[in-house]
């Protein structure tokens, strides 16, 4: 057993990202009304039918209630008190050109190790990066246009393709679909879009990099990557914010839609601040993520390692139509200090023999309180249907608290469903047997966690494996005495 | 020059004396037994020796070559070359023998202030150890201790010393629970592990892995002091006749 007392004095989790950057921006003041959704949409010059989109989702939304059937904890939101956009402010607000991004900017960026100029990214990635409520800088555009692939802004989507956006916009996360994506519907202001065509693979890993600078605000991106028939790409998105001692809240909408035989591969690396060991600010992190594999034999899985934010409320999820589609959710979720996550997955299986493997990582430490939250529902349709979905926890010390509510639904007597939990301590007696050939304690857990998480690390892109596994070990910085 | 000194060793766990005067000399080179009853303290020894906590040392001093060893913390101890094969090793699920070998490995190389070895060497060198012990290559990648036999869990802490090479192996029951041809396997691990620089204490109950290993010195352990100082003849006649005809002795 270890010891809770040395465990709790030396928890202190170093969060590096927590800087601000003093730069102008154009903050609308705190308050939602139609007025503000109207000055949000001209302020991105949108055509008409994104304005009407966005005023019936307000509408519902305003007959929603916040849900409260989570097992996480925080005080009422005033959503008047929030500013709903800021950008940084350009000399030219038309351009995202790279030599008009203010230099402070692109700095940031620098500091968080995403160089946007492209002469310097990061081999074999694309970024698209945005700050506060807009995309700064989508690199290896044109390398990518040479192939058909669209990868730009959501705003730019909005006006240059919105054929597509029309199209697919709202057809896996409709408007009203839950109070936090209706909320993002009304107010989104930008995030990244992504086209496929069919028959072509994505030549390089495509990413977001999302950072929340301005105090006071809110960030609402929505993302849509479509893979056209047998098409395939790979997508990462990274998150930091500054510390502060306010909560901010994140409301973000992220929509796949996997055509016949094509892939989609997500994987999320987020990292938003915490708030500090007391509980004190960091961010609410309310997402909507899901998946369609619309057509046969499609795939899409979502692989996520969430080390950061005050509270992480998210399910990525797979809508399995298509025949011998496959859905696939990997997850290591680490909660420390007063860090509350509720997270998980849907499995939801319609077409014939469609299957789906769930593996789930928990890892609490301090006053952490980490819960599992998965549905796996199999439609009367769905002949043959598949799933196996694993949970395991891991507990560090004896104040923090793991919890797993699986649901199971199964309307047809030809599927199979699994499911496995585990939950485990890191015991003294582990730790004792490092120590003794060589290794400090923290090394020890480092090694231990690692190994926890493995299963899920290794199904990440290369580069951002090696990124995971350091953010996992410096969120657990002295979490052992 | 003795690599081990321990002068008038007193220790108690939860207030109850297990220790009471211990006094032991270990020289470079030599192998000593640890030989007693159960509950004499041997494992309490063993445990003091590399830093364990929920031990209270009440008096005495232990050096290790020369320098005090108590106000070492164990990851100290074990960089500084002390090593304990322990009696029960704990499984660490997720963690390959591999992957804990290469960081142990290299967090010796850093305290020796030498370069750390990239991964490739280190698995020739991991290889070539485990090789020696009859172990292949699988076995390398599999979780530490995780669904081992007893006389794996053995082969696996002597494949550690193997790699580690410590000036100082204390072998805690090394022997327990191993049939003949598992114990034979051991005790031509230690054997060949065996040589002038490096000093072992091997703790155990039975005097059938002495004979394979021919120790310099049996000393017998009861109440918590060291009673008797031979040879192998004293392990023989501790076979033949048991610890009773010592326990005067001991009072």
């Amino acid at each position: 057993m270890l010891d809770s007392n040395a465990v709790n004095s030396a928890i202190s989790q170093s969060y590096k990202h927590g800087f601000v950057t003093a730069i102008p921006s154009d903050t609308i003041p705190t308050g939602l009304d139609e007025g503000v959704i109207r000055l949000i949409s001209a302020k991105k010059r949108e055509p008409e039918f994104m304005l009407a989109w966005r005023l019936a989702a307000y509408r519902h939304w305003q007959g929603m209630t916040e849900p409260r059937w989570s097992s996480v904890r925080y005080p009422t939101i005033d959503y008047q008190n929030i500013s709903y956009y800021s950008s940084p402010l350009t000399n030219n607000p038309d351009s995202i050109d790279l030599k008009d991004v203010d230099p402070k900017l692109l700095a940031t960026y620098e500091k968080l190790g995403i160089p946007l100029s492209e002469r310097l990214s990061l081999a074999g990635v694309a970024v698209d990066a945005v700050f506060d409520s807009v995309s700064v800088a989508t690199t290896h555009k044109k390398k990518l246009a040479k192939l058909g692939i669209v990868f730009c802004s959501m705003s730019e989507a909005v006006r240059e393709h919105s054929a597509l956006v029309q199209r697919f916009l709202g057809s896996v996360v409709p408007p009203g679909d839950n109070f936090f994506a209706a909320l993002n519907a009304s107010v989104f202001s930008d995030g990244s879009f992504c086209y496929i065509p069919p028959g072509v693979r994505c030549p390089m890993e495509l990413s977001t990099y999302f950072r929340i600078n301005a105090a006071g605000t809110g960030q609402f991106e929505r993302t849509l990557i479509i893979a056209d028939k047998n098409s395939y790409v790979s997508y990462l998105e990274g998150c930091t914010a500054p510390q502060r001692d306010r909560h901010q809240l994140h409301a973000a909408v992220v929509e796949l839609i996997a055509m016949e035989g094509a892939e989609i591969k997500y994987s999320t690396v987020q990292n938003w601040y915490p708030g500090d060991a007391e509980g004190n600010g960091g961010i609410y992190n309310f997402v909507t993520k899901r998946g369609e594999c619309r057509g046969d034999r499609s795939r899409i899985s979502w692989t996520q390692v969430e080390t950061g934010s005050a509270i992480t409320w998210k399910y990525p999820s797979v809508i399995l139509r298509g025949e011998g589609s496959v859905g696939r959710f990997h997850s290591v979720a680490l909660t420390n200090n007063h860090q509350q996550a509720d997270t998980g997955t849907k499995m939801i299986h319609i077409g014939h023999n469609t299957r789906s493997t769930i593996l789930s990582k928990g890892i609490s430490a301090g006053f952490g309180h980490n819960a599992y939250r998965g549905l796996v529902k199999v439609l009367a349709g769905a002949q043959g249907a598949r799933n196996h979905s694993q949970c395991d926890s891991l507990l560090l010390g004896n104040t923090c608290s793991a919890h797993t509510y699986p649901y199971i639904e199964v309307k047809n007597k030809t599927s199979k469903v699994e499911h496995e939990a585990t939950t485990s301590r890191i015991s003294e007696e582990q730790l004792f047997y490092c120590q003794q050939r060589g290794l400090s304690r923290e090394q020890a857990v480092s090694l231990i966690v690692n190994g926890f998480c493995q299963e899920v690390l290794r199904e990440l892109p290369m580069e951002f494996s090696v990124e995971a596994r350091k953010l996992l070990e410096v969120n657990l910085e002295g979490s052992v005495g | 020059m003795n690599i081990l000194e321990i002068q008038n060793l007193q220790v108690s766990v939860m207030n109850k004396p297990i220790l009471r005067g211990l006094d032991l000399r270990l020289g470079e080179g030599e192998i000593h037994a640890i030989m007693g009853p159960n509950g004499s303290g041997k494992s309490t020894l063993a445990n003091i020796l590399v830093g364990r906590g929920d031990y209270q040392i009440t008096a005495g001093t232990i050096r290790y070559q020369g320098e005090d060893l108590i106000v070492r913390s164990p990851e100290e101890r074990a960089m500084a070359g002390v090593f304990l094969a322990f009696q029960n090793p704990v499984e660490i699920p997720g963690v390959s023998n591999a992957r804990l070998l290469k960081e142990a490995f290299n967090a010796h190389r850093r305290y020796g202030h030498l370069p750390e070895m990239d991964a490739m060497t280190f698995r020739t060198h991991l290889q070539e150890r485990a090789k020696h012990l009859g172990l292949s290559d699988d076995w390398l990648l599999r979780p530490i201790n995780v669904g081992f036999s007893g006389g794996e869990k053995k082969r696996n802490e002597l494949l550690q010393m193997l790699v580690l090479e410590p000036n100082l192996a204390i072998l805690d029951e090394i022997d327990s629970g191993l049939d003949i041809d598992a114990l034979t396997d051991v005790a031509n691990g230690i054997n060949a592990l065996r040589n002038n620089l490096r000093s072992m204490l091997l703790i155990t109950h039975y005097p059938r892995l002495l004979e394979q290993v021919h120790p310099d010195k049996v000393h017998v352990l009861i109440g918590g002091r060291i009673v008797m100082t031979g040879g192998m003849d004293l392990a023989g006649r501790l076979e033949e006749q048991g610890y009773g005809w010592l326990s005067e002795v001991a009072a």
